[in-house]
């Protein structure tokens, strides 16, 4: 197996690196927000320039120049509004598309992750990286091409506008833009860390709530309602504690802010009024002392929406890199070149195989597995739970790769096959047996899409699934519902069966896949493979002796060794595991003793 | 073989907020809300409410300073020079610097004690929630989606936060300082007034149409979301089918079209949200330059000013002013409009809080207690404290002001039970059985016969219609609900473990059970075995429900958690399913002698369980329609013989 172990952290650049792939025909929208954005702030900081034009006018004689800054104004305030609404549509486009983008490659590349790198990362965490961390990156990409381009520039627009009107008072403002950062920055670095502890603690006491949902059985059963009580307003306490800590800081944001805009309004009151008596009202006018005091509020609310979008971003860079952690993985398991696109018959072997599923535990699944299986004779496994019967055949079609010793397939090395060929040439009917929703005829051309309907039927009937389809309203056209719930255990595993002899394999392997099947049934489709499908390699597991004890082969599974070896009678007379199995379900033994 | 339950995924966030979007909340839940927050913290709300408005006015009021400023100091100072207005201008600016602290000190007042009333309503919330939860009735949680109770405890209460914390406040501050603008404007100009109130009214039309867009694709959003996140779930599950059948690029197809809808229901719904701000502040522009263009013409036209104190004629100083307020104005409904949706969902939120608030809890009109009890020589019961082994029944009888002690038994009887989960739909029909002390009790059937309906009688997980069930000769009605459910053990085919180690898991059994008498019980069960085998042995933490347990391991946890609890009769349900028939020949022994001297009623599919059994009821579409030993039945040659030689399907 690949040493491919968590590698180093990536890093902030590699993240947006693998990230930046996935913006591909939204590249466009990306670039448009932010011009667009550009031209609102900038039309936005022009209009109390020409406006204050507009005011001097005021004191004038004639109505002339008002009516024409007014028509100038209004047209600047159109433009305006036309920037932000087109920023805006533009940004939601971007943000949509970069997201759809996101799920598209995750998708596809989960689609190629074998089964060991799906357990590393685990299905819900996977399922997560494609819903929620999509989501907030989507919000982030959102935020950063139209706020956090908007906020800065309208920072520097009003700095350059106030140093326009007067460098030395611009200079107070300018004064306190680091001591407002260096505040606002504080107050967050010091609110992170309790965050983080709180979403633990959420999610602590929300999986608590989760337990007594689904268990509310067990806790009425064993009346445990006010230990449950106990448990919870521990944990809802706990959250509101660090909760109540984390806003009490958090409180100091708005009122540091505050506390600076005014003192900066004070200190430009005072230096500019004084200034324009001294003067004489020459050096400094009471319009641009309103100017100023406008672009002073720009520039200090401009400090908060960073630190805002600092705290947003931040908060989704978790996210990003989860997303790209995937993205760049690479799949264990995959075709080698020149691949081998022929499996040219059935038989199966396994030179001393042992296995075992995480790399680093020598937890042996398998050990020291050597099987030779002639092609068109019939296997039966048979053994307790644990002792890796599904481990077992899950090497065949390749589902996880050996990690000592070979298995090889007519012939040849599972690994030197395309994997494609490869699986179409073993059907495995799962021991969770998954229909998907949609038609019976749908979930059945899974196994080959071009069946035609005759086909179909014909495999069903081998399955003994035919029967019952019959009798359903729209026969092969009944809607299955997701997970199809609305078939038995045993129409389902029936039809599953059917499902896989569709694809015509060389190998077929039921994995526990007759157990809801009744006894003669259960015989009838034996009878079928026997009969209809002579030269197919076919291996069974079951848990009833009847289910495989008229196979050529039987294997007794234990601990991850195959423990006998024979067929029915040869077992039998052994007198070992396999004839006690045998006893325990025929009842030969407890009738007396009953 | 467990009844069909409807089962929300877990943690599914995305309908959840998708209904918050939709269901407007039911009258009355925002006064509750306040009720609420004023139960625990009125004096804190009053003092909140002060410093709001104190930060509002201080806001506001530093325009008129402004225009002091400028009138009664620049003005003259420029005719009149520095030292003739120094005083005022110092005693201007102390004013000013005072407003200003007190309303920095009182915005920051406000946020702290609002951090606390937050944080403590939610709690309480929280807290009452789940107790109320608590104290319902099955029914309630076969009735509704998990996702859906989740998602209140989550998405709800987190709305509920945004509102309290942030939009109320808000609301609060952007109200007084709308009411004292429009009041300083009705002071200057009644016309221009006016001017500004067409604006604004276009400006919250504006809101409301491109708001009422947004939401609609805002839930067209989370419903595609929820159908791609459900395509992921299936897809995911199905891993192994996908990969086996080679289906891996049919899928990607499918999930792009589904993908492709949440985008451009995503896109839609993020353009509306995004234009409303650059709207708003737009026309708030436009407000501006329409004043001053009326103004101006007003200015030269001398037209007659009317406001509250009376007519005159208008000012650039006037105009001036009006124009920084209307600035102010607009830039407040700007942020008022971002938080009606957020009130909107808040409100929701509560709704669904309360509502579950509201659900009745279940009824107990019991009045029979079970107590520990000693037996004398002359066999007269006494109660006692300690655990003796032997229960009794505790009557209490108002009319004559005696109570009597009776005997546990464990002697169950049902008569002529009469039962459906809704009334006019009839599960059980005319179930009649007894149960004798110490005898094993199997039901037999397909799924849907009814057999876990029975035993969810038994404990009065749910109440029958018609009938009698007798424990002991007592009416079951007339038993204490917790009384009645510590006297029967269960084990269930769905195993459900809480967070925490093994051991803590089966002492859940019971309480107080020391370390020894739980190993004892893992023993009993066969599962010591593998709870050794684990990292940690006993300790070993368990999470997600015992996640990295087989389902057959974590059958034998919760025989174990049963056996623990050791109580005088056991209700079985499918409690050996998922345990291999080696293994189970194994377990059966411990088995044996758990159930040896209880009661016990055994539900099973695999026959050889049940065998022994005192008696085998075989359950046909909620009837019995055979019963007797294994021997008996089989002679009968009916449904039981058919199932035993496997004719018939069970599942």
């Amino acid at each position: 197996m690949k040493k491919k172990k968590s590698e180093n952290q990536m890093s902030l650049g590699e993240v947006l690196q693998v990230l930046g792939k996935s913006i591909r025909e939204y590249k466009k929208s990306s670039i448009l927000t932010p011009l667009f954005v550009a031209g609102e702030v900038c039309l936005e900081c022009i209009l109390p320039f020409v406006m204050a034009k507009l005011v001097d006018d005021l004191a004038g004689s004639s109505v002339q120049p008002i009516l024409r800054y007014g028509a100038v104004l209004l047209a600047l305030a159109m433009c305006s509004l036309a920037c932000g609404f087109l920023s805006g549509r533009f940004a939601a486009t971007a943000s949509a598309g970069f997201a759809k983008n996101l799920r598209k490659d995750l998708f596809a590349k989960v689609q190629d992750l074998s089964f060991q790198d799906v357990d590393k990362f685990s299905t819900s965490s996977l399922v997560t990286r494609m819903t929620t961390d999509v989501t907030n990156v989507q919000n982030a990409y959102q935020m950063i091409i139209r706020i956090a381009v908007r906020t800065p520039l309208m920072m520097i627009f009003s700095l350059i506008m106030s140093f326009s009107i007067n460098a030395r008072m611009s200079l107070i403002f300018l004064a306190m833009v680091p001591v407002l950062g260096v505040i606002i920055f504080g107050i967050n670095a010091k609110v992170m860390p309790i965050f983080n502890r709180i979403f633990k603690k959420y999610d602590a006491m929300n999986e608590s709530v989760e337990e007594n949902v689904s268990g509310i059985r067990v806790v009425k059963a064993f009346v445990r309602e006010d230990h449950e009580r106990d448990k919870f307003h521990k944990a809802s306490e706990e959250v509101r504690q660090d909760f109540t800590m984390a806003e009490k800081i958090l409180a100091w944001n708005t009122p540091a802010m505050n506390a600076c805009l005014y003192t900066a309004m004070l200190l430009v009151s005072y230096v500019g009024a004084s200034l324009i008596i001294r003067t004489g009202g020459t050096g400094f006018t009471t319009g641009g002392l309103f100017s100023l005091i406008t672009y002073g509020v720009q520039i200090l609310s401009a400090i908060m929406m960073l630190s805002m979008i600092f705290v947003m971003v931040s908060m989704a860079q978790e996210s990003a890199l989860r997303i790209s952690e995937v993205l760049v993985y690479e799949p264990t398991l995959v075709s080698p070149a020149n691949a081998d696109e022929v499996v040219p018959d059935g038989s199966i072997d396994f030179d001393h195989v042992s296995f075992c599923y995480a790399a680093r535990s020598k937890n042996w699944a398998l050990s020291d597995i050597d099987l030779h299986i002639p092609s068109g004779t019939s296997v039966g496994i048979i053994g307790g739970t644990g002792s890796s019967k599904t481990t077992l055949i899950q090497l065949i079609p390749r589902l996880y790769d050996a990690t000592e010793g070979t298995v090889r397939v007519g012939g040849k090395d599972v690994k030197h096959y395309d994997l494609v060929a490869l699986r179409d040439a073993v059907a495995v009917v799962l021991q969770k047996n998954v229909l998907f929703s949609g038609t019976i005829l749908e979930n059945m051309r899974w196994g080959n899409p071009n069946a035609t309907q005759e086909e179909v039927e014909r495999c069903c009937r081998l399955a003994c699934a035919d029967e019952f389809i019959q009798q359903m309203p729209d026969k092969y056209d009944t809607w299955i519902e997701q997970g199809g719930t609305n078939v038995s255990g045993g129409q389902k595993q029936r039809l599953c069966i059917a499902r896989a002899l569709l694809k015509k394999p060389k190998i077929l392997i039921l994995d526990d896949s007759t157990s809801a099947v009744d006894t003669r049934t259960d015989a009838l489709i034996r009878k079928a493979f026997a009969e209809e499908i002579p030269d197919t390699t076919k291996i069974i597991i079951a848990q009833r002796i009847t289910s495989v004890q008229d196979c050529d082969t039987i294997l007794v599974m234990e601990g991850g060794r195959i423990a006998e070896q024979g067929n029915h009678e040869s077992l039998l007379a052994k007198g070992g595991i396999y004839r006690e199995i045998y006893d325990s379900q025929t009842g030969a033994g407890r009738k007396e003793a009953g | 073989m467990a009844q069909e339950k409807t089962r929300g995924p877990r943690g599914q966030r995305g309908p959840a907020s998708f209904k918050s979007m939709r269901q407007a909340a039911a009258p009355g839940t925002g006064k509750r809300l306040l009720a609420y927050l004023f139960r625990y913290y009125r004096a804190r709300l009053m003092v909140v409410v002060i410093c709001i408005i104190l930060s509002a006015l201080s806001g506001t009021v530093a325009t008129v300073f402004l225009q002091r400023l400028i009138d009664e100091v620049i003005t003259p100072g420029v005719t009149s020079g520095f030292a003739f207005v120094a005083g005022k201008f110092a005693g201007i600016l102390l004013s000013m610097a005072i407003i200003y602290v007190v309303g920095v000190l009182a915005s920051l007042i406000y946020s702290r004690i609002m951090a606390t009333v937050t944080q403590g309503t939610l709690c309480h919330m929280r807290d009452d929630m789940f107790d109320r939860m608590e104290t319902l009735p099955i029914r309630y949680f076969d009735t509704h989606a998990h996702g859906d109770i989740m998602s209140t405890y989550t998405n709800d209460t987190d709305a509920i936060r945004q509102m309290i914390g942030q939009s109320m406040p808000m609301f609060v501050q952007c109200s007084v300082t709308i009411l004292a603008i429009i009041f300083m404007m009705l002071y200057y100009s009644i016309w221009l007034t006016l001017v500004v109130g067409v604006m604004i009214w276009l400006m919250l039309a504006l809101t409301g149409k491109i708001g009422g867009e947004s939401s609609t694709y805002m839930t067209r959003q989370q419903k595609s979301l929820a159908s791609v996140e459900g395509y992921i779930e299936e897809q995911m599950n199905g891993a192994r089918v996908v990969k086996v059948f080679n289906h891996e690029t049919r899928s990607k197809e499918d999930f792009d079209r589904l993908n492709d809808a949440l985008f451009s229901d995503s896109e839609r719904a993020n353009a509306a949200g995004n234009v409303l701000m650059p709207i708003l502040n737009n026309l708030g522009n436009i407000t501006y330059v329409l004043l001053a263009i009326l103004g101006g013409l007003l200015v030269f036209s001398h037209a007659v000013n009317i406001s509250l104190v009376g007519a005159d004629t208008i000012t650039a100083g006037i105009i001036v002013s009006f124009l920084s307020m209307s600035r102010q104005l607009t830039q407040t409904i700007a942020q008022i409009s971002n938080q009606v949706s957020l009130i909107a969902m808040g409100l929701a939120g509560a709704g669904r809080v309360f509502a579950l608030m509201n659900e009745a809890p279940e009824a107990d009109e019991g009045y029979v207690m079970l107590v520990n009890a000693e037996k004398d020589a002359d066999g007269n019961i006494t109660e006692t404290a300690e655990k003796t082994g032997l229960w009794a029944w505790k009557h209490y009888h108002r009319a004559t002001d005696t109570t009597t002690y009776q005997e546990l038994q464990g002697d169950i009887e049902m008569e002529h039970v009469n039962f459906g989960y809704q009334p006019d739909r009839q599960i059980l029909h005319d179930v009649t059985l007894y149960a004798k002390p110490g005898q094993k009790i199997a039901f037999v059937g397909a799924t849907g016969a009814g057999k876990t309906t029975i035993t969810n009688l038994i404990n009065r997980f749910y109440d029958i219609q018609e009938g009698k069930i007798r424990y002991d000769g007592i009416n079951i009605g007339k038993i204490k609900k917790p009384d009645l459910r510590r006297s029967l053990g269960i084990v269930l085919q769905d195993v459900n473990l809480f967070t925490g180690t093994v051991l803590e898991n089966i002492r859940y059994g019971r309480l107080d059970a020391t370390d020894e008498e739980c190993i004892a019980a893992a023993k009993l069960a066969n599962a010591d075995d593998f709870i050794r085998r684990l990292p940690d042995g006993y300790d070993t933490m368990l999470t997600g429900n015992g996640a990295r347990l087989s389902q057959g391991q974590r059958q034998l946890l919760s025989i174990a958690r049963a056996a623990v609890a050791d109580p005088p009769v056991m209700i079985l349900d499918e409690a050996t399913s998922s345990i291999d028939t080696r293994t189970e020949a194994l377990v059966q022994q411990g088995m044996d002698n758990l159930m040896r001297g209880r009661t016990v009623f055994v539900i099973a599919h695999r026959l050889s369980t049940v065998r022994n059994s005192n008696a085998i009821m075989v359950l046909d579409h909620g009837r019995i329609i055979e019963r007797g030993t294994h021997e008996q039945l089989l002679e009968q040659k009916g449904t039981y013989y058919q199932l035993y030689t496997g004719a018939f399907e069970l599942e």
